[in-house]
């Protein structure tokens, strides 16, 4: 069953929890917020997007695997550690960036490991999503 | 040295993040896998033969010094236990590429195989005791997932019992290092070994050391608190099983010596004698309830628990020659164990049963496969000159040089058990006439083998006949692997060696 009310609103929450999302994973840093929020409020813009539309527009939305997005999720993660080794350093040492990045801040691997966590929770959020809307 | 640490965990998380990757995509999996079993290999034996060379290695994670960060530590038997988990995820994944159908492979069978080594591998690296239980469970999880996966109705009622009981064990887990925590103030394992050995109140250590020798006994399924072991071990894949077989409670054992070395070691005439007096129990529970079992994956199932008792007896002896008795136990074991399961797999492709009553007469179509299980299984009863005869005879000289005539006896008595264990197997696997065809000559070929594609037989044969080999190999050039688990016993005995090596390590 279709609802009108929720298929137009979705169609402008979609974005703004999307945003939502990235701007909690930016300030996890120092504040309350970072890439497993992020993710699971990311997860549930798209889960939101099921609901109103049904699971293949979501997957359509989504337009990559969600096991495809743990995968970068995890490499990602891991290659921020693996740029310690290349660096000489102990593994998962936060390295950064000496010069500062408008809006960002100062941007590391730590942001880096975070963007990981981001992918890999939303990966596997809507992994569990989908399959049991499929069922 | 701090990459040759880190490698045994970042290759099966790499290897992981590629199967991922190529989702779908069965052939490209089947090599990665492979690739990534590899190279695990080798970077474990790259470990083991920098710490033979430097001694312990240690580096901080994150750059945070300890005791305040989390330490990677490889000392011998850290070392051995990742070249050990290396060779059977090897030998494994080459047997699954013939045994696993397709189904299991396109729902992440590769992927969630890499995710249990990583965490086997991080349980046998880290020096933190809270990192251990996070290591614990990244194994748990992919071990639940890989014994439902297929959903048989045997292997979801195996797997009912194998996650409440390891649940059960994690809480456990969990709640002591919680209460050591408020104790002692750190995690790190070498400071607490320092903090431990000056605390004020030692009964209250010891009330610990009991919440750690529950936990870790229920994950190495020692006596009385194995039931779970063999009611789910014989429901999966033979080649989960045979990985399970091989290293899953070996985690718990190492967990187990590595705590009542390096930790509890205040008030050894009680936690000590207590583990030798549950060693006892754990080989006779575990061998008897191996005699009166008919089905083969239960049999070799229930000689694990007896197997355990044997590792843990040499740390209940707490000299250097029982903990290298153990440690030789642990390489001699996991090799034979992780051999007879993959055996089993192929008696089952041969005879299209795993129960002893429906089986028999191989040895007239395979009579090198017989040979192929002799090799394990007398290694297993401890006959000379194979890996097993080395083992048991280190514990039984560690156990008479400790003036423990008991479970000397014991020992000696199961191993009696366990050769009439075998020979059943023998026997009605292999000698006797196939059931039901007494009057009929056998067939010359089982059916079912000559569907076996020649590539299949060598994934299947393959990885047998070198595990078998090895067994072989110990047994000859036992001297070597002799001092490689003395030096082993020694470091764990001096734990001075490792806490300097954790502590003085600066990032």
């Amino acid at each position: 069953m279709k609802s009108c009310i929720l298929s137009t609103a979705t169609r402008y929450l979609l974005p703004l929890m999307l945003l939502f999302s990235i701007y909690l994973l930016l300030r996890g840093h120092n504040q309350p917020g970072g890439g497993f929020v992020g993710g699971l409020v990311a997860s549930t813009a798209f889960a939101l997007y099921m609901i109103a539309e049904g699971v293949l527009a979501a997957r359509r939305a989504l337009q990559v695997q969600p096991t495809t997005l743990i995968g970068i999720g995890l490499g990602i993660a891991a290659a921020s550690g693996g740029l310690d080794l290349l660096a000489g350093e102990p593994f998962l040492k936060g390295l950064w960036l000496p010069v500062a990045v408008p809006v960002l801040g100062k941007i590391g691997t730590p942001l880096m490991f975070d963007a990981g966590v981001y992918l890999v929770v939303l990966g596997v959020a809507l992994l569990i999503v989908f399959s049991m809307a499929e069922d | 040295m701090r990459v040759l640490l880190v490698l045994p965990i970042l290759v099966p998380l790499v290897t992981t993040v590629a199967l991922l990757l190529a989702w779908g995509r069965r052939g490209l999996h089947r090599r990665i896998s492979l690739a990534g079993a590899i190279a695990l290999l080798a970077a474990a034996v790259g470990l083991l033969v920098s710490v033979w060379r430097h001694g312990i290695l240690a580096t901080q994670m994150g750059g945070w010094p300890a005791p305040f960060g989390i330490t990677l530590v490889a000392d011998l038997f850290g070392a051995i236990m990742v070249v050990l988990g290396g060779l059977m995820g090897l030998a494994v994944i080459v047997y699954s590429l013939a045994s696993i159908d397709r189904g299991r492979e396109r729902f992440g069978y590769h992927p969630l195989l890499h995710g249990l080594l990583m965490g086997v591998c991080g349980a046998f690296l880290t020096g933190d005791i809270f990192n251990l239980y996070v290591w614990f469970e990244v194994m748990l999880i992919s071990s639940f997932v890989l014994l439902a996966l297929g959903g048989e109705q045997a292997q979801l009622e195996g797997s009912i019992k194998y996650v409440a009981l390891n649940l059960l064990s994690s809480a456990l887990f969990l709640s002591a290092v919680g209460i050591l925590y408020g104790t002692a103030g750190t995690l790190n394992m070498a400071d607490l070994s320092q903090r431990l050995s000056a605390a004020d109140r030692p009964t209250l250590v010891t009330a610990m050391a009991m919440l750690f020798l529950v936990a870790f006994g229920i994950k190495a399924a020692v006596f009385p608190l194995f039931f779970w072991l063999p009611a789910s071990y014989h429901t999966p894949p033979v080649a989960v099983s045979a990985i399970f077989a091989g290293l899953l409670t070996k985690v718990g054992v190492y967990a187990l010596i590595r705590v009542f070395t390096l930790l509890f070691v205040q008030d050894p005439a009680f936690t000590h004698n207590l583990i030798l007096l549950i060693a006892g129990f754990t080989m006779v529970t575990g061998v008897l309830g191996a005699a009166v079992q008919g089905e083969l994956r239960r049999i070799l199932s229930f000689h694990i628990v007896s197997q355990i008792g044997y590792m843990v007896m040499g740390l209940g002896l707490l000299t250097v020659a029982g903990l290298a008795g153990s440690i030789f136990y642990i390489i001699h074991h996991i090799i034979v164990k992780t051999n007879l399961f993959l055996v089993s797999g192929v008696v089952h492709r041969l005879g299209g049963s795993y129960q002893l009553s429906e089986l028999g007469g191989l040895y007239r179509v395979r009579a090198w496969l017989a040979v192929l299980f002799l090799i394990p299984a007398l290694s297993l009863a401890g006959i000379p000159p194979l890996s097993g005869f080395w083992a048991k005879l280190m514990l039984i000289r560690a156990g008479l040089e400790s003036g423990r005539g008991t479970i000397v006896a014991v020992a000696l008595g199961v191993s009696l058990l366990t050769l009439y264990s075998m020979t059943k197997i023998w026997a009605e696997v292999f000698w006797k006439a196939p059931p039901g065809k007494q009057s009929e000559p056998a067939p010359r070929k089982p059916a079912a083998h000559e569907r076996l594609r020649p590539r299949d037989r060598l994934l299947l044969y393959g990885p047998v006949a070198a595990l078998a080999t090895l067994t072989v190999l110990i047994g000859l050039w036992a001297a070597p692997v002799f001092a490689l688990a003395e030096r082993a016993a020694e470091q764990l005995t001096h734990p001075a060696g490792y806490i300097a090596a954790v502590l003085a390590e600066r990032p």
